[in-house]
């Protein structure tokens, strides 16, 4: 018996693969099933091949992206020669009657599907993507009612004749899937029902910032930081939150620091070109002392670099942008639980120390779904920081620990000044040497706080260990598959949620580790240099990738294989 | 509380125009009857960008170029607050004119003032977007050969709500269309002509006086006749140009007031109102 399979759906931009993704990941939930799902696209409208991967299972929680299939539905040829290293002689591949003189039939088991046919009787080519669903369905032998429910939720805006026409469409798919046999014997109804949600990266995100009080949005179009602006700007009204887009990211920095300095709570939510722009507005913030949240989602560069793909680059950016010398915290969520958990705090971080909080995550964090439990809002404390003013009110006053109390315009009786060039306590413009030093360390002085503070990173695996494997932000699910499958009691590993400012407090994971080794999404290994440059670290290797692509559970687990087999 | 402020070391040059908008300003907002811990001014950088420095009000003397994006995110925190953006003609121009554009597009109901002296002042006199042709400087050497600047043109083709030149000497007709700046409802430029006596030789206190005059009866509501006046370049139109109450208040108009009224600062986390949207996706 099989307890997990992996899907991959591949197809042509326009061509409907995320509303299979969407209906799917939905409906394989409903059945009882853990799932997890994550996309590659290209960076086009129509054309190209993207695909999905989803992975259903009754019993472990899928929580990262294999490398392999077991069953591929093409609906491009392309999509098949793309994929085909990833099958083995077990995969099933599904794919239309039409492409069977086209195919070279050189991995796995062939299964002719009259796609095709099925959509023209359903009504046309645009109902391929809900017949491949049905197809699914018939397959793994889902409830039929509950899956046409998501369905008609799903097209609800549209016509009656569509919603019908996709009811029909999944009718047929789902009588075609019946007849094949997959020996995919999958046991359904693990799940209690009624427990989980389904939630992507992007989605963790926007209701992390609005569960952290977030008020207040600004930022502008870029892969792949959008969807947490379009998920803001589809609860704005509901939730009283100022969303604009706005004319580049110099705006969008600059605005938030605007509304923080009137009592809002601003989230900007932007990817590495974007954020480049922002490093002016970052300084000052800097220099001024206003929180700031920034969520980075990471995409390859240098310039455009991949604009759809992934990678974990920009790590220096984040810690070292901005000119001059200022405090700033860097998170790095590696669940989807955490990128809630950790956006929400990040909120409250950024308030109470006056600092801009930043949140990296990448194009695989942010697409990636799998289920979880619906947050402990019990557990959930927001703080607002800011005082009321007294008539003497001064924004920089000089305090043991660095931070002086927040005051808003409007709020009491004093009056709130600051400026970008060096200040005296009461925010008036000075070259002053003496007061310049005491403002520079008063300013630094916070970072020795942030340092005490720091979220400690989480250790998996045995603590006696001889290697550790240390990592940072999305990559945690993937080594932690990894380390199943490698079943070793020789590893361990040290994964980084925050990664600046770091702490000495972590030395005490390194006690007995014989080697260390950096695993990151990147080709520099950034993080390595920055735990030698911080905390005079010194690891003995990294395991790296540059290609835009996630890494797979298969492929860290070969590569840590290698590295304790010596 | 007053505006007013008692400065012992002020940046400027004796005889600077900055000094007669600074009055303007005190007057202007004095008369207005508002508290000044009710207002913001948000500057830029350069001599004009100073400004908040010598007023009794809140504010963010900020960056180069971006006093608009700030004001607008200050004003759609807190609707009840006097916003203002003020800056230079190098800063609003030239660095923010990217958020000069669409500051006007946007209409946040703020007002945005610029010290317009056609130079650039605290680098020490190298043209700026306004120069006039041929006004040479140590890096224009042969004199500035690109078109000026013309903001209220660009102002009134965008249809900005409010858009006023006034002349920093002329004292009490300053402050008259100020504050009818400030009570407008919507986004409302002021350009400011204004002497700088060090760094301009050209456009001085004399020929601001010689070649400015204010408009008369003058329709504020034909946006035709307003662009018309507006490149009228042999003498300079002082006065109110274009003003319109028809566009849609930026910060009124957003999602985030439709339900709720209060400023952003008083509002709280609805923790019950979150879970029941996960729970939707049960």
């Amino acid at each position: 018996m099989k307890e997990s399979i992996s899907l991959v759906l591949t197809g042509a931009a326009g061509q409907g693969i995320q509303i299979i993704e969407e209906i799917s990941v939905e409906m394989f939930k409903k059945a009882g099933f853990y799932v997890f799902a994550t996309k590659k696209y290209m960076s086009r409208v129509r054309g190209g091949i993207n695909s999905t991967e989803i992975r259903i299972s009754s019993v472990n929680k899928p929580r990262a992206y294999c490398n392999n299939i077991d069953i591929l539905i093409p609906f491009k040829v392309g999509g098949y020669e793309k994929n085909k290293k990833r099958l083995t002689k077990n995969s099933y591949i599904l794919i239309d009657k039409s492409f069977k003189e086209e195919i070279k039939e050189d991995s796995g088991n062939f299964l002719y599907i009259p796609f095709n046919k099925m959509s023209k009787e359903a009504g046309g080519n645009i109902y391929t993507n809900t017949i491949a669903v049905g197809v699914l369905s018939g397959i793994l032998n889902l409830n039929i009612e509950s899956a046409k429910n998501i369905i008609s939720k799903k097209f609800k805006n549209k016509a009656k004749k569509i919603i019908d026409n996709n009811l029909e469409a999944f009718k047929i798919g789902f009588e075609e899937g019946k007849k094949y046999n997959l020996k995919f014997n999958l046991k359904l109804e693990k799940l209690k029902k009624g427990k989980d949600i389904v939630l992507n990266g992007s989605e963790s995100i926007a209701l992390g910032a609005i569960a952290g009080g977030c008020n207040f949005v600004s930022a502008y179009p870029m892969s792949p930081s959008t969807e947490v602006l379009q998920i803001c700007a589809s609860m704005a009204e509901d939730f009283g939150i100022v969303v604009e887009q706005i004319e580049d990211e110099i705006s969008a920095v600059n605005m938030s620091i605007g509304a923080w300095f009137a009592g809002a709570r601003g989230l900007i939510t932007t990817s590495g070109g974007g954020f480049a722009l922002m490093s002016e507005g970052l300084s000052l913030a800097g220099m001024i002392e206003s929180p700031l949240v920034i969520h980075l989602a990471q995409r390859p560069g240098p310039a455009t670099g991949l604009p759809t793909r992934t990678e974990q680059g920009d790590l220096n950016l984040a810690v070292y942008s901005g000119h001059g010398e200022f405090p700033r915290i860097v998170l790095a969520p590696g669940t989807i639980e955490e990128g809630f958990d950790l956006t929400q705090k990040a909120f409250n971080l950024a308030d109470k120390y006056q600092v801009p909080v930043m949140i990296l995550t990448d194009q695989y964090f942010v697409s990636s779904y799998y289920n979880l439990k619906i947050p402990e809002f019990d557990k959930i404390e927001n703080k607002k920081y800011f005082i009321k003013s007294k008539e003497d009110y001064k924004r920089h006053e000089i305090t043991k620990n660095g931070l002086s109390k927040r005051a808003i315009p409007g709020f009491g009786k004093g009056i709130v000044k600051t400026t970008g060039n060096e200040h005296e306590e009461n925010g008036f413009i000075t070259e002053d040497m003496n007061i310049r030093n005491s403002m520079q360390e008063k300013r630094l002085c916070k970072l020795e706080l942030l340092k005490e503070k720091m979220i400690e990173p989480t250790f998996y695996g045995n603590k006696n260990a001889e290697f550790l494997f240390l990592s940072w932000g999305s990559t945690f699910n993937i080594i932690k598959e990894a380390f199943e499958k490698l079943n070793s009691k020789n590893v361990a590993l040290l994964h980084f949620s925050q990664v600046y400012p770091l702490s000495k407090n972590i030395y005490k994971y390194f006690n007995n580790s014989k080697q260390c080794y950096v695993v990151e999404n990147n080709s520099t290994s950034q993080f390595r240099k920055l735990l030698r440059t911080e905390l005079n670290l010194n690891i003995d290797g990294s395991i790296l990738k540059y290609d835009g692509r996630p890494f797979s559970a298969e492929g860290i687990y070969s590569k840590i294989k290698k590295i304790i087999n010596g | 509380m007053k505006f007013k402020k008692n400065n012992e070391d002020i940046h400027w040059c004796p005889g600077c125009g900055n000094y007669k908008i600074l009055e303007i300003l005190e007057k202007a907002l004095e008369q207005l009857n508002i508290n000044p811990k009710d207002t913001v001014m948000i500057s830029g950088i350069g001599q004009a960008g100073k400004t908040p420095h010598f007023i009794n009000l809140n504010g963010i003397h900020s960056l180069h170029g971006r006093a608009l994006p700030i004001a607008t995110g200050v004003k759609s925190a807190n609707r009840e607050l006097t916003v203002i953006a003020e800056g230079g003609d190098g800063d609003m121009y030239g660095e923010g004119g990217n958020h000069f554009i669409h500051a006007i597009r946007r209409n946040p109901n703020i007002t945005n003032i610029v010290h317009n002296n056609m130079v650039y002042g605290l680098t020490k006199g190298q043209a700026s977007p306004t120069s006039p042709l041929g006004f040479k400087t140590p890096v224009q050497v042969n004199g500035v050969y690109e078109n000026p600047f013309n903001p209220l043109s660009v102002a009134i083709s965008l249809n900005a709500s409010f858009v006023a030149r006034i002349y920093a000497n002329h004292k009490e007709k300053s402050i008259e269309i100020i504050k009818k700046a400030i009570k407008h409802d919507g986004y409302a430029l002021v350009d400011i002509f204004q002497p700088c006596v060090v760094f301009n030789k050209v456009n001085t206190y004399k020929w601001f006086e010689d070649n400015t005059y204010y408009l008369e009866n003058n329709d504020a509501s034909d946006r035709q006749e307003a662009f018309k006046l507006s490149i009228k370049n042999d003498r300079y139109p002082l006065g109110i140009f274009y003003k319109t109450e028809s566009k849609p208040v930026f910060e009124d108009k957003n999602d985030g007031y439709k339900k709720y009224s209060k400023p952003l600062f008083k509002r709280e986390v609805e923790k019950d109102k979150l879970i029941d949207y996960f729970k939707e996706k049960l």
